[in-house]
């Protein structure tokens, strides 16, 4: 039974001093505590319970916290709050402590309650349903972020941690929705197709001319959702009514004439001539904000980009058609069809008047590029020449891990994984950053050293697998099958003369077994492994890929190192896709012991490929040499215990079996922890690891 | 209707059943029937080719036998095999068999679906030599005239292990299918239903919506067919939102914020 009666002061005053470390900070908890005595005491559990998982951040932030959520817990929503508390500590590990006490001290700007218990739409929790939903609405293909404020920059929208400005939880969802969608009509219809700068600039305040443009904008978007999405229009025109929210009299007229089907960017800018002088009329809940710069740096950069892109889209499809079919100057031409003024056109493209159809890659480019320009300019149509272009400025770009490192570090083209916080008991958000590596071959026969060395062994495994390998069989006496089974049917006969029942189970089956497993190895290659693991690890893996290649099961092997979480690496040794050969062979020679182990990205990382296989059984086996450990930022000890064992609770329910091969023998100590009870095996003396992989892994799948 | 029972070779479409050419599709089935040429049927599900089936069978005035392939689906399923009756062994025909004698078309809906062997018994029928290997038998059935061989292949599931191989996919006559156009589609949701234009368009547009969802964790958007199964509910008085979320979005997926993403789209568009 919990207890209800509320902690004293006291013992308040002697938990805040543990967990503040008052000794050390000399943060004063006296005041405090009669304070939070006060409450009852679910809310002080509540606020105590947060105040003990901040401090494990950061004491400071844990402090401020509470002195400012003291006020607030009577007269808001306890969601906000736990995501204010979130959102500070993201904020902490983005930015450090002074952006971490700005969002604490600004929790009122935070939220921008309108309500007492407002029930906020939370970035996190609706994140993921808006993106889809934009993703379904027609047009360019748009990412969602969080961001300081909702706007966008015509590639990405940005929404804020929290809307709280609605009573309810539903409306403030509804709000988002009709925030993004209003975004996205930003960059479906057109609005910042004119050079907006340019058309600003002639203001004299061009602070107020741009309030006055967005107000009119936010009219006409409003008329081309009205249209598109007529639904959303109706609960747009609640929220506006509820917000308590009136266009002036005096705007509506402009209202009118942007509201016909045709009107477009320029009428609103023909508008903001006469609308200019007067009043700006008050943002609509939904307005969001329109930050001309962000659009103009991303614009200009997308416009030349997927120009390149189209021509060389082009000349790929170009190489699709026999050379005859076209003259020496081959031309793409275009026909846009377009319904109505709100569709989105159709393009039709020709080869010289033989039609070709466009990828989905190449409809997408033409889509932007038309949201772009309003047309598809005629010399985007010419295909591009050889060696017009930089391969280097289009394709996707793959930098060599290597130099990525090298001088400051950089996140470009790297995996960004969260990370488990036991004491925060949340996930620090894109807090390693995992980058795949290949391991350097070495060529220096060990595979052949090794089976010579074990060839005994070998032919011994040979045969135990041989005898594992599942075969068609021929499976008689069944109710159904192919054939009729002579033998059975002849029994069955004699059973009906003799006057006892009849089987009837008088068939024949061919039996096929598919082993459909996909096994990922997951192999320690940290700094501890140096000397005889190492080699005791490199043997292991020769003998299992020998034994492997005879069942034919799909299997990957990855190394994992790396310092500190802004440097996690995966070393790739064989693939799923790779078949076992030298190159595999010299790969294994080639792992040499590197830096520590940081395991839950590796697993997370590890994991992640292991889903995109298909099979029926998949199995992540670990090879280490101890616990989780890192270099200097607290990975070592429970913290990273737990870490490893969040990422392989998430591992265990995408349907993936981990198991770990250990030869630290106090493995026993915490291992169950991790894998769970029988998941784990400790090989007590390096020199086995060899011998017992290969048939751990028979008795694993057997 | 009362149910009745029907032997496959008796099973003839009797009414004409609605269906919009979106091209040449009818002529170049007509032309292949003529001249012995089995036809492969590719694009996504829902789109019509059942439909077309039944309306060339309508046309032909020849029987239809539909073979739905599942992954247990054998040679022998096909084929035939022998059970046993009264303490003898006795040969029943199995659809494949049955067709090529009665002169019917059959028709392998999703053939890659099937196991491998199937295709022992395919490759003889779908050449000039039309005929049906009947192993068991040690017979080899040459093919009534009438015979007509048509399979279906959904290239959509990008999938190694159910790719059709090219000595199979090199027999045939194929004939594309997609969904089709805004108007067209409006036009069929429309006629198959009985709603109004401008709901149908509206019906269109959120299968749009869906389609545009191909690859961000939908595997394929709303088809044809659901666009129906919803107008249908919709003028059975069902609320077009409600009828979108059971008859299409449930459809298409079973993950909770897809769901709860499509269900968005749907009201804001109705």
């Amino acid at each position: 039974m919990a207890d209800n009666t509320p902690l004293s002061a006291a013992q308040i005053e002697q938990a805040l001093g543990q967990w503040l470390e008052v000794e050390f900070t000399f943060i004063h908890v006296d005041e405090l505590a009669p304070l939070i005595a006060a409450l009852p005491r679910e809310d002080q559990d509540f606020l105590l319970g947060w105040v003990r998982r901040i401090a494990t951040t950061n004491i400071q932030i844990a402090h401020q916290f509470v002195l400012r959520a003291i006020t607030r817990i009577a007269h808001m929503d306890r969601r906000m709050i736990e995501a204010w508390a979130l959102h500070a500590m993201d904020t902490y590990d983005r930015a450090g402590s002074r952006a971490a006490f700005k969002v604490i001290n600004e929790i009122d700007n935070f939220a921008q309650l309108s309500h007492e218990h407002a029930a906020g739409a939370l970035f996190d929790e609706i994140g993921g349903i808006l993106l889809t939903f934009i993703r379904g609405l027609s047009g360019r293909h748009l990412k969602l972020e969080q961001g300081d404020a909702a706007y966008t920059d015509s590639e990405t929208l940005f929404l804020p941690a929290v809307v709280a400005r609605m009573q309810r939880a539903e409306d403030n969802f509804k709000l988002c929705k009709a925030m993004v969608v209003i975004l996205w009509a930003q960059t479906r219809f057109g609005t910042f197709r004119t050079g907006l700068d340019v058309a600003l600039n002639v203001y004299p305040d061009r602070d107020k001319a741009l309030k006055q443009f967005h107000a009119l904008e936010t009219l006409r978007l409003e008329a081309c959702i009205s249209r598109e999405l007529p639904g959303l229009y109706r609960d747009m025109q609640r929220l506006k009514a509820e917000s308590g929210e009136k266009l002036p009299p005096s705007w509506e007229h402009y209202a009118a004439e942007l509201s016909r089907p045709e009107a477009g960017v320029s009428d609103s800018l023909r508008l903001l001539v006469q609308a200019y002088p007067g009043m700006v009329p008050d943002a609509v809940c939904y307005q969001c904000e329109l930050r001309p710069d962000a659009v103009a740096a991303r614009a200009a950069a997308r416009i030349e980009r997927e120009k390149i892109l189209l021509r060389v889209n082009l000349a790929r499809e170009l190489e699709k058609f026999p050379a005859e079919i076209h003259d020496d100057n081959p031309r793409f031409e275009l026909k846009i069809e377009q319904e109505n003024h709100s569709s989105l056109p159709n393009f039709e493209l020709t080869l010289d008047d033989a039609p070709a159809i466009p990828p989905d890659n190449v409809t997408q480019l033409l889509t932007s590029i038309y949201l772009d320009l309003g047309e598809i300019p005629a010399e985007y149509l010419a295909p591009a020449g050889p060696g017009e272009y930089d391969p280097s400025l289009f394709d996707e770009k793959k930098l060599d891990p290597d130099t990525v490192w090298q001088g400051t570090y950089h996140e470009e083209g790297a995996s960004l994984y969260p990370e488990w916080d036991f004491g925060r008991q949340h996930y620090r958000k894109n807090w390693c950053v995992l980058r795949e590596k290949d391991v350097k071959p070495l060529d220096d026969g060990f595979a052949l050293k090794t089976l010579e060395k074990y060839s005994s062994l070998v032919k011994q495994l040979h045969r135990t697998f041989e005898a594992m390998r599942d075969e068609n069989r021929l499976l008689k006496r069944e109710a159904s099958g192919d054939e009729v089974d002579i033998d059975a049917l002849v029994e069955a006969l004699a059973d009906s003369r003799d006057g006892s029942e009849m089987s009837d189970r008088l068939f024949m089956r061919m039996h096929r077994n598919q082993r459909n497993i996909a096994v990922m190895f997951m192999v320690d290659m940290s700094g501890s492994t140096k000397g005889w693991i190492n080699d005791a690890e490199r043997e292991s893996l020769v003998l299992l890929c020998e034994t492997l290649k005879l069942l034919g099961d799909r299997y990957a092997i990855y190394g994992f190192s790396g310092t500190t979480r802004k440097r996690c690496e995966i070393f790739r040794i064989k693939s799923f896709d790779e078949s076992y050969g030298e190159l595999v062979r010299q790969r294994i020679a080639g792992i040499a012991p590197q830096e520590y182990t940081r395991m839950g990205v590796a697993i997370r990382h590890l994991a992640a490929l292991l889903n995109q296989v298909n099979a029926r059984t998949k199995l992540l086996i670990t090879l280490s040499d101890g616990k989780p450990d890192d270099y200097h930022d607290g990975y070592r000890g429970q913290y990273g215990i737990e870490d490893t064992r969040m990422a392989l609770i998430e591992a265990k329910r995408s349907g993936i079996h981990p198991f770990c091969i250990t030869i630290d023998t106090e493995g026993r100590d915490y291992l169950p922890h991790m894998y769970g009870a029988v998941n784990y095996t400790v090989v007590s003396d390096v020199r086995e690891l060899p011998l017992k992989v290969s048939d751990i892994y028979r008795r694993l799948t057997r | 209707m009362q149910a009745r029972a029907l032997t496959p070779e008796e099973h003839f479409v009797e009414s004409e059943p609605y269906y919009e050419a979106t091209g040449d599709e009818i002529a170049i089935f007509e032309a292949a029937y003529k001249n012995k040429l089995p036809i492969l049927l590719k694009g996504p599900t829902g789109c019509g080719k059942t439909r077309f089936m039944e309306y060339m069978a309508w046309r032909l005035k020849r029987p239809l036998i539909t073979v739905s392939c599942h992954d247990d689906l054998t040679a022998s399923d096909l084929v035939g095999r022998f059970l046993v009756k009264g303490g003898e062994t006795v040969w029943v025909d199995g659809p494949l068999a049955r067709s090529v004698r009665a002169g019917a078309i059959c028709y392998l809906d999703e053939i890659v679906e099937a196991r491998k062997d199937t295709m022992v018994v395919i490759h003889p029928l779908a050449d000039d030599r039309r005929v049906l290997p009947m192993e068991k038998l040690g017979t080899l059935l040459q093919a009534n005239d009438d015979f007509c061989l048509a399979i279906s292949y959904n290239p959509g599931y990008q999938s190694v292990l159910k790719d059709l191989k090219q000595s199979t996919r090199q027999r045939f006559v194929a004939l594309e299918f997609d969904y089709p156009s805004m108007d067209m589609e409006r036009k069929i949701v429309a006629r198959e239903s009985g709603v109004d234009t401008d709901l149908a368009e509206k019906l269109v547009k959120f299968a749009h919506m869906t389609r545009n969802l191909k690859g961000s964790g939908l595997e394929e958007g709303a088809s044809t067919r659901l666009l129906v199964h919803a107008a249908k509910l919709i003028v059975s008085d069902v609320a077009p939102v409600a009828a979108c979320r059971s008859a299409i979005a449930q459809a298409i997926t079973d993950d909770a914020e897809m769901l709860a993403a499509i269900q968005e789209l749907s009201s804001s568009l109705f």
